[in-house]
């Protein structure tokens, strides 16, 4: 018996938390260190912490407030935004996340990834693919908090990231971001199988049914924003995660 | 004190975060008086061996820890690839570790392990295989944070303390004398992973 991770995923933008819907209109959601507060009180698995808007607005990673969260966390946890070089990696590192994300960085610097890999690990670098299909029904990765349509193919992308050292892949989907209607079921299933590492799914859940579905699809971990932040599709802010709440294989 | 080992690699900073949560006076510290003085260590890491081993090396260090551990009994905790340095080989770069205890590190066995994906990555149960004081009033159902692509290979499993399940068993912790080591990060690992630090830093 295998335990699935479920990971909350926390938006973070000038201090503050938020969620977003397809990627906009972010509602405050509340303060980032009350919510891994009760996440390790109710001990969710592990936190991914996205500074969502840091490479559109061209920001570093709030260093500072970063660490004051991870002091707070007791689980694993992953930070992704606004990192441009090792360096700034580094510094994510010592502030004391296990695991990086990247994404924008990576359309203009894909050996980033193997930079990185090198000195901390396969493990600890995940790339996050951000996905939207248009009209004819095509899949493309998109950068820059979903405002720069980059042309590639998500599964051809998923391939090169892979190739060159990240340790999982986070499969996000713009189009389902915040509307609780399930993952991309079958851009998952298409990709999981065909790269080794572990891929979480994210963007869209609104149910235990849909971790369930995801996994059956392939995907090795689940990450809910919504589900962690509200009461329940379109009612207010409520941060926690059901302590019963338990997915295995 | 618990002087935790920074030799260039691994999350140190959680492990001092949990510490200080717990009240336990602990320091980051390349300094080989610090590290003589300290009344406990951890060895950390995270990544590649032959690299852990290499910073070892370089740091200058693993003569006094040698001397510390073996000679003098000092009490440490390995922690990932802290722990793994202490075995006598690693398949990761195919070069030798610490030798303190009688086991070798292996990559998961492909062939065993059923498809699933390598890193194991996630939480796990583990499975007291003796009583241990590391184990001492362990909340209930144990279970803690992996991240390894190797485990273990004890020849003596009297040295094994747990055992956890990916696929196959394989030896998640050990004690070999005043040498412990566990596979798991127990600095991520909520209230199990405190568990384990206050015991160890009650030794």
């Amino acid at each position: 018996m295998r335990r699935i991770r479920i990971i909350p995923v926390l938006l973070l933008s000038k201090g503050g938390l938020y969620k977003t819907i397809k990627f906009k209109n972010g509602k405050y959601v509340g303060d980032p260190i009350n919510a891994v507060k009760i996440f390790n009180e109710k001990e969710a698995d592990e936190l991914l912490l996205l500074d969502y808007k840091a490479s559109v607005e061209n920001r570093p990673p709030d260093y500072i407030r970063i660490k004051e969260i991870a002091e707070e966390a007791f689980m694993p946890m992953a930070y992704g935004g606004g990192i441009k070089n090792a360096d700034d990696a580094k510094k994510v590192f010592d502030c004391g996340f296990e695991k990086i994300v990247l994404n924008s960085i990576l359309f203009q610097n894909i050996s980033l990834i193997e930079q990185i890999a090198n000195i901390y690990g396969a493990q600890s670098v995940v790339g996050c693919i951000d996905v939207k299909k248009n009209l004819f029904g095509k899949y493309h990765v998109y950068s820059h908090s979903g405002t720069k349509n980059t042309g590639k193919d998500p599964l051809k992308w998923a391939k090169e990231i892979e190739l060159k050292g990240v340790g999982e892949i986070i499969l996000n989907s713009i189009d389902n971001d915040g509307t609780w209607n399930g993952y991309l079921f079958d851009l998952i299933k298409d990709i999981s199988h065909k790269i080794d590492v572990p891929m979480i799914a994210c963007g869209g859940a609104g149910s235990e049914e849909d971790f369930k579905k995801a996994v059956l699809a392939g995907a090795s971990a689940v990450a809910a924003g919504s589900m962690f932040v509200f009461q329940k599709k379109e009612m207010g802010v409520l941060i926690s995660f059901p302590s019963s709440l338990k997915i295995t294989t | 004190m618990i002087a935790i080992i920074n030799y260039g690699l691994g999350n140190l900073a959680s492990i001092k975060n949990m510490c200080k949560r717990l009240a336990i006076e602990a320091q980051i510290t390349d300094d080989p008086e610090i590290i003589s003085k300290a009344s406990k260590l951890i060895l950390p890491g995270v990544g590649h061996f032959e690299k852990g081993m290499e910073n070892l090396k370089a740091s200058g260090l693993q003569p006094l820890l040698n001397e510390l551990v073996k000679n003098k009994k000092k009490l440490i905790l390995g922690i990932c690839l802290g722990a793994q340095l202490m075995t006598k080989h690693s398949e990761e770069g195919d070069v030798g570790g610490l030798g303190w205890v009688d086991a070798t590190t292996v990559r998961f066995d492909q062939s065993k392990i059923n498809g699933l994906k390598i890193p194991h990555m996630g939480w796990s149960e583990i499975h007291l295989t003796q009583k241990n004081q590391l184990w001492l009033d362990l909340p209930h159902e144990p279970r803690f944070y992996f991240v390894h692509t190797y485990h273990f290979l004890f020849e003596n499993k009297e040295e094994i303390s747990a055992t956890s399940t990916y696929s196959y068993d394989f030896a998640c912790a050990f004690q070999k004398e005043n040498i412990f080591g566990t596979q798991f990060h127990p600095e991520k690992s909520h209230k199990f992973g405190m568990k384990v630090l206050e015991n160890f830093n009650k030794l």
